[in-house]
């Protein structure tokens, strides 16, 4: 780890300014990715803002049509939540397979919101929900938020506050896991909005997107099937040593007919 | 029989500390004025060194020196040696680039050491290292294993880069046995490149007391003994009785720490250099880019059968990676540690292996748990297995035909080594019955009809432990001998302190070896204290591989405590005024036949040390030394059977049921043979499907984390079902085999087998990733 000014705002605009003053800060949200860069020394900011002792990040709200969970509460809290568990189940169980408990334990919703892993959990429930992501200065629709490897729509100090879940008729998450680092190889979150159908996936390309042909297939007749009936184009897929991205495209198909196939049966 | 003594699952005395935190590693370990040292490593596979410029280092607060290969060449440190001589066919000596502790003017893979920088603090070591400037002129570079003979020669004394080419066995008679075949199977498969992964990192603290001229080096070694005479004959860092090193608690070793390692011998010399301690601990990446790598084999395997099965003569063609440098004993391991075991457990008569060991700009490559015969067994059981196939005869039935018969031993192979004792039916039975062998096809169809593809696989294993006897071996190449050596120290008040020259690095020697002495002295186990590790404090050792503590460190302890009650006996004749061969010694007391005289072990102990009442012709004292050289190697072997389950839409294989049962011999600790078992299954599952060390086209090792390199954890594997036979080993006191390595020797081939054979193809290539199942379904 290189020197860095180490800082603990105690507000959300204390945070934004410590941000948008230094030379290169970084916000310090759950540490997961954080943390080991800077232990390689991979990273060299001039500042750190941990956002841990920030009021008004962290917690789950259950409203009648939405879930709004802060942007620092932990994978764990997520994957144990009662209240998400009731309302939209898919949620809390993508929360439950990340990584492992330690990850969970440290790792936060926003901080892999905003890091755009290309192979993270979560950002396959921002898509296939159709989430708002609330920041400081605006609210983001999903489909404006994920832009390409590790880019997404927000500005430099913009920092995530909450994030809006819609809560679907029924909803379900299907994901692959690389062996080593149980990242998602590929993941897929299907969704019902009562006949609409919205198919989030992650892993497979630099950012998390949706298949709008198995969307409006689904919405057609819900049935696995209707996975057959579209092309995955995997020109723009990832290929590493875990999967090419033929195979990638083929665990798609497969995690989305398991999603489709959960879904229906609940 | 007490409840501690031999066969009983004593608890492992050392767990208590290890669990609680309280175990004392190399890292933990400080010495006062203490630096930290931070390396400086090649960037590239293959390249000049043009020059080093370390003047920005000099100028980073807190930087004690900067040191490269040249300033040791300067002190005359000599090259890190390789300790097994092997000469090719043609009788020539293998070919051995140099290999100085720190590069010199080209480095050969990456994370070689080409230099090193000593700070107050290790992040001051560490900013001192980035500012230093290396100009490098990049060369090309030999990283393919297939066309290493054809590519970038890398010592300029090594043509081809062809160390050795090795060959055992019968030539011709191998050839006419497969001109009378009526059948032949011909495979060629690989055996992926592994990375040890100890859970505790290679470490070193290095101090030097110029007034003594004595180095400490306080090191993650499994024989300090070796070391310590590497570092001294080889290396001359300093001589030996100049030069203790200790190796404390040890976390792992699985064969990467016997080495001997640029790192530790540079920490030591500088810290004469400097003249003050010096501390290095590798980091995980060090870890992946530079402890020894293991397997790393290319191989054409044929075997020619009769119209009724019997094997008739097996030929195999090895390419062996041996990476940039000749590690410690790395030329041994595809040669007398492979070729050697190609008999398996069958009476093949014919056999003829070749094996072409080839530099290449990549780690080095040396032992690794199982050290040549988990690539032996693999193909031996892969290519019997597939026979079995094509001839559409039963695996076992197949292996039963050919089988040595427990009649026949010992049994001499046609590849130098002869077997003591076995019976493989015996194991293979058993473990048939374990694995519900005959009900497979049930559980087959189940698996259909849920859309999954299911297969079941044999490995019947052997493997030879305990290297041996010394003088063989040393006419065949070894640099060392092959021996143990054990003290059994008598205190006066009757306890007992072993001193061992094998070393623990995680196998439980503590409880093992005291409940061998306890049981034979017939004292409490609480009262036996096992020493180990350290050269200061063992009189010699040669440390613990290949899985041959027991069989040779525990016999040399055997033949001293043996020398201590001949002793005592002496004693005991003489103070109950009987004749000597009238005294017996049996539950911890002596006692004379003549009379109803009875004297403790404790107080003829006493009487030793405080001798009012004693032998005028007796030296004082009661502590006995014995060197046991083993007359032969043991032979552990067994069956081991794998099930799984394959989905064909993601080509991931789920290890359904593992059964191990093994011929151990006799068992001195059943539930820590249990765990040694367990360990070595998971790391030979973890071969067969998750592990791999690759290095892309460029040289650079892209599984260097654990984000890229999949070591099995406890989710991937079964429950395993684990069982024992047992034929005593017949040629040490104890009969015992060995355990250690017997996991990760059979599972491999167990689970590949049970993958082809779900599949139905005739292989994958290891590890069986899901994509690569899934193309093999595919046929693409």
């Amino acid at each position: 780890m290189y020197t860095f000014e180490y800082h603990q705002p105690d507000s959300i605009e204390a945070a934004i300014e410590l941000r948008t003053e230094a030379e290169d800060a970084i916000y310090l949200a759950g540490g997961q990715t954080l943390i080991p860069t800077l232990k390689q020394r991979l990273a060299a900011p001039s500042d750190v803002i941990d956002l841990a002792g920030v009021p008004g990040l962290t917690g789950i709200k259950v409203e009648k049509d939405r879930v709004i969970i802060g942007a620092m509460t932990r994978h764990a809290h997520v994957a144990a939540s009662a209240e998400v568990a009731k309302a939209i189940p898919a949620l809390a169980h993508l929360a439950s397979e990340i990584g492992d408990a330690q990850v969970r334990n440290r790792g936060t919703l926003g901080g892999s919101v905003a890091n755009s892993d290309p192979s993270a959990d979560y950002p396959a429930a921002v898509i296939g929900l159709g989430a708002t992501i609330q920041t400081n200065r605006r609210s983001i629709a999903a489909d404006d938020y994920f832009k390409d490897l590790f880019e997404t729509a927000l500005a430099a100090s913009e920092l995530i506050k909450s994030i809006e879940f819609p809560i679907p008729k029924r909803a379900a998450y299907c994901k692959f896991p690389n062996p080593a680092s149980r990242y998602a190889v590929v993941g897929v979150f299907v969704a019902d909005f009562g006949g609409k159908f919205r198919v989030g996936v992650t892993g497979a390309g630099p950012c998390a997107f949706r298949i709008g042909a198995l969307e409006a297939a689904l919405s057609k007749k819900l049935d696995p099937a209707q996975v057959d009936n579209i092309e995955i184009e995997y020109d723009r897929f990832n290929s590493d040593l875990h999967a090419s991205a033929e195979y990638r495209a083929n665990l798609v198909r497969v995690m989305a007919k398991r999603a489709i196939t959960a879904l229906i049966t609940g | 029989m007490s409840d501690t003594g031999i066969g009983k699952s004593v608890k492992r005395r050392e767990d208590l500390r290890f669990i609680t935190g309280r175990g004392r590693y190399t890292d933990d370990i400080n010495q006062p004025n203490q630096t930290f040292a931070v390396f400086l490593r090649s960037p590239y596979p293959r390249a000049r060194i043009v020059s080093v410029d370390p003047s920005g280092a000099a100028e980073v607060e807190g930087v004690v020196g900067v040191f490269t290969g040249k300033d040791l060449a300067a002190d005359k440190l000599g090259d890190l040696p390789c300790g097994w001589l092997v000469k090719s066919k043609d009788g020539s000596d293998m070919k051995v680039g140099p290999h100085p502790p720190l590069a010199v003017d080209v480095v050969n893979y990456v994370g070689e050491p080409y230099g090193v920088v000593i700070a107050e603090t290790l992040a001051a070591a560490r900013d001192g290292a980035e500012v230093v400037v290396t100009e490098f002129e990049e060369l090309d570079a030999t990283v393919s294993l297939a066309s290493a003979m054809d590519s970038a020669q890398i010592h300029a004394n090594v043509p081809r880069n062809l160390c050795y080419d090795w060959a055992l066995g019968d030539a011709a008679a191998t050839d006419a046995a497969f001109e009378r075949a009526a059948h032949l199977t011909t495979l060629e498969f690989s055996n992926n490149r592994l990375i040890p992964n100890a859970m505790e990192p290679r470490a070193a603290v290095a101090s030097y007391d110029a007034s003594t001229e004595e180095f400490n080096l306080i090191t993650t070694s499994q024989n300090p003994h070796l070391e310590r005479l590497i570092l001294s004959a080889f290396v001359q860092l300093a001589p030996e009785h100049k030069l203790r090193i200790t190796a404390p608690d040890v976390g792992g070793g699985f064969g990467s720490k016997i080495f001997v390692y640029p790192e530790e011998t540079t920490a030591a010399w500088a810290a004469r250099r400097i003249g003050r301690p010096v501390k290095w601990t590798a980091d995980r990446s060090e870890s992946f880019l530079t402890d020894a790598h293991g397997r790393d084999h290319l191989t054409k395997a044929e075997l020619a059968l009769d119209k009724d099965g019997v094997f008739l003569g097996l030929r195999v063609k090895t390419r062996a990676n041996l990476g940039a440098y000749l590690s410690t004993f790395a030329s041994s391991v595809p040669t007398f540690l492979y070729g050697t075991l190609l008999a398996g457990q069958y009476r093949t008569p014919a056999i003829y292996v070749e094996v072409e060991g080839v530099y290449t700009n990549t780690a080095p490559v040396d032992a690794y748990r199982g050290a040549g015969r988990p690539e032996a067994t693999y193909v031996i059981e892969r290519i019997v297995e597939t026979a079995a196939r094509e001839l559409g005869v039963d695996p076992a039935e197949l292996r039963r035909r050919n089988f040595i018969p427990p009649d026949a031993f010992p049994y001499q192979t046609p590849v130098a080594l002869e077997y003591d004792t076995g019976n493989y039916g015996a194991s293979l039975d058993k473990a048939l019955a374990q694995a519900q062998y005959s009900s497979f096809a049930d559980r087959r169809a189940a698996s259909e009809r849920r859309g999954k593809k299911r297969g079941i696989g044999l490995s019947c294993y052997i493997e030879a432990c305990g290297l041996a006897p010394s003088q063989l071996a040393i006419q065949l190449g070894a640099g060392v001998g092959l021996y143990e050596s054990g003290e059994v120290r008598v205190n006066p008040t009757g306890n007992v302190t072993v001193f061992t020259g094998s070393h623990s690095h995680g196998q439980g020697h503590e409880t093992t070896f005291a409940q061998i002495v306890s049981d034979k002295l017939g004292i409490p186990f609480e009262n036996v204290e096992v020493v180990h590790g350290d050269t200061g404090r063992v009189e010699f050792g040669l440390g613990t591989y290949g899985s041959r503590s027991l069989a040779v460190g525990g016999s040399a302890l055997i033949k001293a405590t043996d020398k201590v009650i001949a002793k005592g006996k002496r004693i005991a004749a003489h103070m109950m005024d009987a004749p000597l061969d009238s005294i017996d010694f049996t539950e911890g007391a002596f006692s004379a036949r003549t009379s109803n005289q009875k004297l403790t072990f404790g107080e003829v102990a006493f009487a030793a040390y405080v001798p009012s009442n004693y032998p005028t012709d007796l030296e004082p004292g009661l502590s006995e030394k014995a060197f046991y050289d083993p007359k032969n190697f043991t032979f552990p072997a067994g069956t081991h059977i794998a099930e799984v389950e394959v989905d064909p839409e993601t080509g991931v294989v789920d290890v359904l049921s593992f059964v191990a049962v093994d011929d151990f011999g006799h068992v001195i600790n059943p539930m820590i043979v249990e765990g040694q078992v367990h360990g070595g299954i998971a790391q030979g599952i973890g071969q067969a499907l998750l592990e791999h060390g690759i290095y892309d086209e460029t040289g650079q090792l892209i599984t260097g984390s654990y984000m890229d390199y999949c070591m099995p954890r406890a989710d991937d594997m079964p429950s395993f079902i684990v069982d024992t036979t047992v034929t005593p080993c017949t040629h040490n006191p104890l009969g015992v085999k060995g355990c250690g390595e017997a996991g990760a020797i059979g599972a491999p081939a167990a689970v590949m087998n049970a993958v082809t054979h779900a599949l139905g193809v005739v292989d994958v290539a290891m590890p069986a990733t899901p994509e690569r199942v899934w193309r093999a379904l595919r046929g693409a």
